[in-house]
């Protein structure tokens, strides 16, 4: 088991060491030169030298790479050559609004797909079932913008509950942060959890139809109670294995959201960086994306062994 | 009349969505501590009607009629699923065939034990723990303490279906279904696992309803036998009545085409068709066993309407230019060498994982002449998939030499391995996994063609002329294989093998899957292709009748090893090693069960 990890987590590392060299590699390869981009196009040689030399550019690429590596291990993503501040509290202060926002939101979905994915799947021969499949179909269909503006125009502009855009603080007042957080939340929501209840259906309808399910009824349980003994652990792994996949797209997916609702977002962080140009942040942005996806996989990896006890010695 | 303990009445089981019945009219009974054998092939309703008693029909099927057992109030068919809970397990058990898929496998088996025993309350709470681990001793389990904490996946097959039994009688039911509970296991685990039903049934005091193909098993087990064929009962009585004189046509035909040991003039497997002539299990004289290794008989003028066509079929590929080609398995005597073959298994991949190597092969030495039929015997784990694998190139091993005709086939260019599998082909066990089930019966038949690079034209007549050779219409070539039963996949599968005209076939278990009416069929069709065709037959099997019957040499493997090497009836007769004594002892026979029986 131990050695699973480790031999997991050694994975972690290399998958991070290739996707630094790629972010690193492509942002070089992009053309035009970072000063010559942040100064504008009027800038003198010699501005554009000074400022070269000032953040490093003139160096050979490797030393860059080391740099940029160096500096992130230790937590300074570097300065931005675009407005000269540092990147790093923008990215630790953005990071911390999208986590709220998808963990929140794929709990959310979670918690509503697997009880409506099982019921649909034990009622599949009738109405009830048939309703809920056309609910997950219709919502699939809704892309989460739309269904944000709709929540919008209905529990903000309509009914005033909740506010239509902006991020509170926790600290300057929780009430109104759990009120600015429940619209973009239900939105992104929504969609992930009618994605997802189709997954636990059909996860749930394969499992029923498994023998053990029906050693399960033979010892006396009733086809609920044999579910619920017995199926839905079973059932799991496919479903957490989609909503790891679910929750990485999120992540960046969340910036149309994060637009709507003008939250202050990595999404909206990057949009902003991109627009201006700003390579050291972008790439700074992509890197922490890139880190936060592949902490989640680990974590789904971790989770497959403890709920399947065939994957622990698996040789 | 005495007591009844089942009584099944004019059941009836018909699919929602049509209206032929698949279950038809059945009725039955049995007494209390009965043994009863339901003896049927797949599709005749034997286990629907096992289901049906249970109260564990699957939704899309409804059950008229009636089903009373003694001590539940009412018709099984009509009562709610919360009363049929209660009685399952307390009235009736069930042992399932599948014993790799019929437990939790996130669940620790003791887990598994104790919930049976919790759910219908029998036993104190604080006793369930001693409890589970009675029920395990009372099975025979190897070291029944540390097996309460495996996981399913930890068991071997044979174990697995020993934690069912003791799920099953864990209540002491009065009755017990078991639903072909050996199929899936070797034979001397099977031995094992009927020796424990037996052996349990009569310590609870419950009455057995034992579903199966397997005639030998029903003989050395139960009282009395039904036969069901098509969703009906077509005969029923004791063991010895209908398995000495059975009065339908089919149960005839069941138990000519389950005999392996009797043929017919032509040294043929008797089949449904030919079951007339059957003269009853150990009644026929025995034919002079070498007769059955003979060349066909000249002339061909018997009457094997089979192959006859088939026949036909080789005497035009024999004369057609290909036989001009130079052949490159012309003639290095013998055909197959296998030369100190090992293989070795490292388990494990990434970083710090320990590796455990696993030796599935070890020194293994072979010869097989041009022309003769091998049987590879052993029980599963014994390494004979592995030994076949390496054999036709599609496994390396990890030392030794193996040559096929003129091919080393351990160090083969891709292009020498073309031509080894232009010469070598397979038949596979699973007959419904080893089709593609999106391509046509026609373009299945017809790819070894493709990758031989044979034209359009030619490559349907030769797919038409072998479809009929395995005695399948060839109208029904546009179809895909779900649309065909069991024994008739094969029959693709062995038209697919043959119609690249290989001379070498390698047989993975071909009939382990199928029932015994067919498989007598295939078995013949085989025999007689392998005669017709001139060729060298390695037919691995753990089913050793089938191999006595089928061919002239053998070979025992045993744990990676060949334990004993020889003559079929040399072997048979007077086996040298303990293990092959105990591979013939443990194969079911029905003479010698009715013998026992008596």
């Amino acid at each position: 088991m131990l050695a699973y990890i480790l031999g997991r987590f050694v994975q972690f590392l290399l998958s991070l060491f290739v996707a630094s060299v790629i972010v690193f590699a492509l942002m070089s390869v992009l053309p035009g030169n970072a000063a010559q981009v942040a100064l504008g196009t009027n800038a003198t040689p010699e501005a554009v030298a000074a400022l070269e030399a000032r953040y490093g550019l003139d160096e050979p690429p490797i030393v860059r790479y080391l740099d940029w590596v160096g500096g992130m291990v230790q937590g300074d993503f570097g300065t931005s050559y675009v407005t000269g501040t540092q990147i790093t509290p923008v990215i630790v202060d953005s990071v911390q609004v999208t986590a709220i926002i998808v963990v929140t939101a794929i709990v959310l979905a979670v918690a509503i797909a697997v009880p409506l994915g099982t019921f649909a799947a034990l009622e599949q021969r009738n109405w009830v079932g048939a309703t809920i499949s056309a609910l997950s179909q219709i919502g699939i269909a809704i892309p989460n913008f739309l269904a944000a503006i709709l929540l919008v125009m209905v529990f903000s502009l309509t009914l005033g509950w909740f506010p239509s855009q902006g991020w509170t603080a926790p600290i300057e007042g929780f009430g109104d942060f759990l009120a600015g957080l429940v619209l973009p939340v239900v939105a992104l929501a929504l969609v992930q959890a009618a994605i997802l209840t189709r997954y636990v259906r059909s996860a749930v309808l394969d499992v029923m139809r498994e023998d053990f399910i029906r050693t399960a009824r033979a010892k006396g349980l009733t086809r609920t109670r044999a579910l619920f003994a017995h199926g839905l652990r079973n059932a799991a792994i496919p479903v957490i294995t989609v909503a790891g996949v679910q929750l990485a797209t999120l992540l960046v997916g969340a910036v149309v959201i994060e637009q709507i609702f003008v939250l202050p977002g990595i999404g909206s962080e990057l949009v902003r960086a991109v627009a201006n140009r700003d390579l050291l942040t972008v790439q700074g942005i992509v890197m922490v994306l890139i880190v936060l996806v592949l902490i989640i996989n680990f974590i789904v990896d971790l989770l497959y062994p403890v709920v399947d006890p065939r994957l622990r010695n698996a040789a | 009349m005495a007591e009844t303990l089942l009584d099944v009445a004019g059941l009836t089981i018909t699919p929602a969505d049509s209206g032929a019945p698949v279950v038809d009219g059945v009725s039955l009974t049995m007494a209390p501590g009965e043994r009863v054998g339901l003896i049927g092939e797949s599709g005749s309703g034997k286990s629907l009607t096992a289901l049906s008693i249970m109260g564990l029909l699957p939704e899309e099927l409804s059950a008229a009629g009636s089903v009373t057992l003694a001590g539940f109030d009412g018709n099984v068919l009509e009562a709610s699923e919360r009363r049929l809970a209660r009685m399952r397990s307390d009235l009736v058990s069930m042992v399932f065939q599948e014993p790799m898929s019929a437990l939790n496998p996130l669940m620790r088996v003791g887990d598994q034990i104790a919930e049976v025993l919790r759910l219908h309350g029998g036993v104190p709470r604080a006793e369930i723990p001693a409890r589970v681990r009675d029920l395990l001793v009372s099975v025979h389990m190897p070291d029944p303490d540390g097996a309460r904490f495996a996981y399913p996946h930890q068991l071997s097959g044979g174990q697995r279906q020993r934690v069912m039994l003791a799920i099953a009688l864990a209540n002491s039911p009065r009755l017990l279904i078991c639903d072909e509970p050996t199929t899936a296991l070797d034979v001397t685990v099977q031995k094992h696992m009927l020796d424990l039903i037996s052996e349990r049934v009569d310590a609870v005091g419950a009455g057995l309803l034992f579903i199966t193909h397997d005639l030998a098993v029903v003989a050395g087990l139960c009282d009395r036998v039904i036969v069901m064929h098509g969703g009906r009962i077509v005969e029923t009585g004791s063991v010895a009545e209908v398995f000495t004189d059975p009065q339908h046509a089919y149960t005839r035909g069941l138990l000519a085409s389950s005999d392996l040991e009797a043929t017919d003039e032509n040294g043929r497997l008797f089949t449904l068709r030919t079951a007339g002539e059957y003269a009853g299990p150990g009644g026929t004289e025995r034919s002079d066993p070498l007769s059955r290794f003979a060349p066909p008989p000249p002339g061909g003028a018997t009457d094997r309407p089979v192959t006859a066509s088939a026949r036909a079929v080789v005497r035009r590929a024999q004369s057609a230019p290909e036989g001009g080609d130079p052949d490159p398995l012309s003639d290095p005597d013998p055909l197959i060498e296998v030369a100190g073959v090992s293989k070795l298994y490292r388990s494990g991949g990434l970083l710090f994982r320990r590796r455990r190597p696993v030796q599935a092969l070890e020194s293994i030495d072979l010869s097989v002449a041009r022309g003769q039929r091998l049987g590879i015997v052993g029980e599963s784990g014994s390494g004979k998939s592995t030994l076949l694998s390496i054999l036709a190139g599609l496994d390396t091993p990890t030392t030794g030499h193996v040559r096929v005709g003129d091919i080393t086939v351990e160090s083969a260019s891709a292009a020498d391995l073309k031509t080894l599998r232009e010469h070598l082909q397979i038949v596979f066990q699973d007959p419904f996994a080893s089709l593609d089930p999106r391509m046509r019966i026609a373009d299945i038949v017809a790819e070894p063609l493709i990758a031989k690079g044979i034209g359009r034209e030619e490559r349907e007549a030769r797919v038409e002329e072998m479809l009929r050779a395995v005695d399948l219409e060839p109208a029904t070539m546009r179809r895909y294989p779900h649309q065909f039963s069991g024994g008739q996949r094969q029959r693709i599968s062995i038209a697919r093998a043959l119609v690249s005209r290989p001379q070498i076939l390698v047989a993975d278990e071909p009939v382990s899957a199928l029932d015994v009416s067919v498989r007598a069929q295939v078995l013949n069709l085989l025999s007689d292709l392998v005669d017709d065709y001139a060729l060298t037959l390695v037919f691995v099997s753990h089913d050793l009748g089938v191999v006595r019957h089928l061919c002239s040499d053998v070979v025992v493997m045993k744990d990676g090893r060949i334990v004993e090497a020889g003559t079929t009836e040399g072997v048979y007769a007077h086996p040298r090693e303990e293990y092959t004594r105990s591979l013939i002892a443990a194969t079911p026979n029905l003479a010698e069960a009715l013998a026992g029986a008596r």
